[in-house]
């Protein structure tokens, strides 16, 4: 999987994730990956629903010492 | 893409925790792509006011309103359990133990996000506030501006 970006959310809490991947993902285009990587429980499904409603994709999710990563393919 | 979603808010409530709460569902639809409108009204006008005092011409009530009434966003007291203000220190201390953003932080985002703030100019003359008192780059109106936004819009709250 190529890498676009990788965005550090870690420690920051609800709304701040999805603020910043939006901000981070309108710099990319589409096709390109953003890896994000956050420590707030509820991104899983904020993350999830926030990317199938702007038509990305997620491509795969693992949790790993209490970090969600999550890598996203902008639509 | 299609037409861009619509998201209004009608801020009400002049209390912290609310506050924090619209500011902070608006922000997400900021995230959303959506176009978001707080509509602010009686007691939330206050989440747009000045911290600084701003000489204004006023009569007696507008003066007293103007005393009693939290100056911004970050003297607002919570909703519950504010005990004279000891309430909210205790809720800032908790956020930034979390790593929240504080109220005047999710303003001033919203405002980074093109949320667009409305400052109901009706209820601003009953409360005796003055365009000066309050934040620059905002905008005035009344109700029919809000249904403009709201009818076709997507989520709608009253908070």
């Amino acid at each position: 999987m190529n890498i676009t970006k990788v965005l550090d959310a870690k420690g920051l809490a609800c709304p701040m994730p999805i603020v910043k991947t939006k901000k981070a993902m309108n710099e990319l285009e589409s096709g390109q990956v953003l890896e994000i990587l956050t420590t707030d429980k509820g991104a899983k499904n904020d993350l999830t629903a926030w990317a199938k409603s702007g038509g990305h994709e997620v491509l795969n999710f693992e949790e790993e010492n209490g970090v969600l990563k999550f890598w996203i393919k902008k639509g | 893409m299609t037409e861009k979603k619509k998201t209004t808010i009608v801020l009400f409530s002049g209390d912290y925790d609310k506050a924090m709460a619209a500011y902070i569902i608006a922000n997400g639809a900021a995230a959303y792509d959506h176009e978001v409108t707080i509509f602010h009204t009686f007691w939330g006008l206050n989440a747009l006011r000045k911290d600084e005092n701003i000489p204004v011409k006023k009569g007696f009530m507008e003066k007293m309103f103007g005393k009693m009434m939290p100056r911004g966003a970050d003297k607002m007291g919570l909703s519950k359990m504010n005990f004279a203000g000891f309430g909210q220190k205790m809720i800032k201390d908790v956020i930034k133990k979390h790593n929240a953003l504080e109220l005047p932080q999710l303003i001033e985002m919203a405002q980074e996000q093109d949320v667009k703030l409305v400052a109901c100019t009706m209820t601003m003359d009953l409360l005796g506030l003055k365009e000066e008192e309050l934040m620059d780059h905002i905008e005035y109106a009344g109700v029919a501006a809000y249904l403009a936004d709201a009818e076709d819009g997507n989520v709608n709250l009253f908070i």
